[in-house]
């Protein structure tokens, strides 16, 4: 009981990161209609911009935190101002293969500069974090990560339901023409739609950087597990999204704990191809696919 | 005695076959045999075994390539999982010449074949999904692939590899570079003319429609699901193909190769050859094979010269960089590929002295 409690517990924190990671790519596709391919990457350079933040420029925690999320909001408005806009209404596989490209390209930089070795940042979260109940034993990066999820999570609620930045990109991930139409600024929308989605990619790599260690070749890895999660939870849907991270995480783990260990990485993808045989837009997502 | 006919000053086509002649006049015919004539006769003995062997993966390369332009370029189905279909080809290849003991000759196409055959299962979804449902669900595929390639073990030996003996057609053993050029080179001319017909017929226009307009397509009474999954099929068969060719080249088969790099790579070369271009698939296989080699002649000589003695520098991270670069530029500044390049330049020197 005990062991299955444990593999619970670890599903869903390692589901929720899936999840928090996920929100980010689903928010450049619900503005923009844009399958990125690098968001892996992106993960990975805000782990390493904090990494370099704390030990190389010895920034305090919180300020270290803070210029990691402003300098992957300024990246990501980089990437839709130069790489992205011009291939606005270029056909599908063009903008696929740019952010591949993309992945590529930061993948290859990141090795140069920081090698293919394991970094870990130095020992920062406070001890009360720990939560010990009973047989179960939440590390502190968990507790860490579901309070700043969290925090996240209301944020943004917040700054899409009131804010008029928020109802912009709402209208556009709505109805692009009709937003448009009514006086939207549409290529703003979607700069500021990167430079969001990579400001929340940047904090997720942040934790996942606290709570594996962090290597270029794992996160971008993580990348890809995006992929099952959003279609999973419906590629539209921010909430379908931790949800869809939950679900995945959770699987991975009891594949991983009762099956076998090696079969734990396919799962994810073998659920992918069933649920878009049978069901394409997902547990949350709009109905829209069509069938040709 | 034949009229030779030249380039003429406008569009004087007055039957659809005139439209789809592959060689508008009789220049590009003869330069096409004044091409293969140095390619057969004189390439392979002129040069290092060192450029044999980088021409080679260009050839193999090659027709990977244009089986997965029929399927992109042509048809407008992007599939992630092109890496994985060349790693069954090549599994398929080196299990039946060392289980099985089939001939070479047999070997290739059959490699094709069960390569065709797992393409086709994993263009099913197509029949449901497009554009980027479609992609993704190829992704998934290539990873279940892998996933395979890696723990069936019975079958291809997990991650100790298969070596593959050295194959034989009629007694004549394949041994050096040199005659594995001829081999591949044949190979390639085969698929290239093959390629280059089937867009000509009834199931490369229905293709092609596909492509342009799904919806319309359906509507003028072509089965869409049928002719996705041959495009699948025939895309899936050439990558068998070449992977056969690697298996028997290579000597020793790993599924590390087969990643998603791979297939990666491939669409790179499509989309830097251009897009629905026979031609420009094998440009892009020159290119992205050109880069590989002279990344690593570069890396290497900056070692030598001990700039980066400390660091350690490995070739993959430059590669990785300038590879992204490489796709980068090309999206955003000639999408239609080095095909569109050449046709440029041709017109430009058919046209001099006149601006028109």
């Amino acid at each position: 009981m005990s062991f299955f409690l444990q593999l619970l517990i670890n599903g869903l924190s390692i589901g929720f990161l899936y999840g928090l990671s996920a929100m980010g790519f689903v928010m450049i596709f619900k503005s923009s209609s844009v399958l990125n391919f690098a968001h892996g990457e992106l993960l990975a350079l805000g782990a390493f911009f904090f990494l370099a933040a704390i030990t190389w420029a010895q920034l305090p925690i919180a300020v270290a935190f803070l210029v990691t999320l402003a300098g992957c909001f300024v990246l990501g408005f980089i990437i839709e101002r130069f790489f992205l806009r011009p291939l606005i209404g270029e056909h599908l596989i063009y903008v696929i293969m740019l952010t591949v490209g993309l992945a590529s390209m930061f993948k290859g930089l990141m090795l140069l500069v920081w090698g293919g070795n394991l970094h870990t940042y130095p020992e920062f979260l406070p001890k009360f974090l720990n939560i010990q109940w009973d047989v179960i034993n939440i590390p502190p990066v968990y507790t860490a990560a579901l309070i700043i999820g969290m925090l996240f999570l209301m944020l943004f609620g917040i700054f899409f339901k009131y804010s008029s930045q928020g109802i912009f990109m709402r209208s556009v991930a709505d109805n692009q023409k009709a937003a448009l139409s009514l006086g939207v600024h549409v290529q703003r929308v979607f700069a500021l739609s990167w430079a969001i989605a990579a400001l929340v990619a940047g904090m997720s790599g942040i934790v996942l950087g606290v709570m594996n260690g962090i290597n270029v070749h794992d996160l971008s890895a993580i990348g890809l597990k995006v992929f099952p999660v959003v279609i999973l939870g419906g590629l539209d849907s921010i909430g379908g999204a931790i949800i869809g991270g939950l679900i995945i995480g959770i699987l991975e783990t009891f594949t991983g704990g009762y099956l076998s260990p090696s079969l734990r990485d396919v799962v994810p993808y073998i659920v992918l191809v069933f649920i878009l045989m049978v069901k394409p837009y997902g547990l949350f997502g709009l109905k829209e696919i069509e069938r040709v | 005695m034949k009229k030779f006919r030249f380039h003429p000053c406008g569009n004087y086509h007055d039957n659809y076959s005139q439209e789809l002649t592959i060689f508008e006049t009789d220049f590009g015919r003869f330069w096409l045999c004044i091409g293969i004539f140095f390619l057969f006769f004189i390439l392979p003995f002129a040069i290092s075994p060192y450029f044999l062997y980088v021409l080679n993966t260009i050839g193999i390369a090659s027709i990977a390539a244009i089986g997965l332009n029929i399927l992109i370029g042509f048809t407008g189905q992007i599939s992630l999982g092109h890496g994985a279909f060349i790693g069954v080809g090549a599994y398929a290849a080196a299990i039946f010449a060392t289980t099985l003991n089939v001939p070479f000759l047999l070997s290739l196409p059959l490699a094709g074949a069960i390569s065709a055959l797992v393409g086709m299962i994993f263009g099913i979804p197509s029949g449901r999904l497009k554009g980027l449902y479609l992609t993704i669900a190829t992704l998934a595929g290539q990873i279940i692939i892998e996933y395979v390639l890696i723990h069936w073990e019975s079958l291809t030996k997990g991650t100790m590899g298969i070596t593959v003996p050295r194959p034989s057609i009629f007694g004549f053993e394949i041994v050096s570079d040199q005659r594995f050029f001829f081999v591949i080179f044949i190979c390639l001319v085969i698929m290239t003319w093959i390629a280059a017909n089937i867009m000509r017929t009834k199931y490369g226009r229905a293709f092609i429609a596909i492509r342009d307009n799904d919806r319309a397509a359906e509507g003028m009474g072509i089965p869409i699901f049928g002719y996705k999954l041959l495009s699948f099929g025939i895309s899936s068969f050439y990558a068998g193909v070449a992977g056969a060719l690697w298996a028997y080249y290579m000597v020793s088969v790993t599924s590390e190769p087969f990643n998603l790099g791979l297939s990666v790579e491939y669409i790179a070369m499509v989309i830097i050859g251009g897009l629905g271009s026979i031609t420009g698939s094998i440009y892009g296989a020159i290119f992205i094979t050109f880069l590989n080699e002279f990344l690593r002649a570069l890396t290497d000589m900056l070692m030598n010269m001990g700039v980066f003695a400390e660091a350690r520098l490995n070739v993959a991270p430059l590669r990785e960089f300038f590879f992204g670069m490489a796709i980068i530029m090309f999206i955003l500044f000639e999408p239609r590929g080095l095909a569109e390049v050449w046709r440029i330049i041709r017109a430009h020197f058919r046209l001099w002295p006149f601006p028109y």
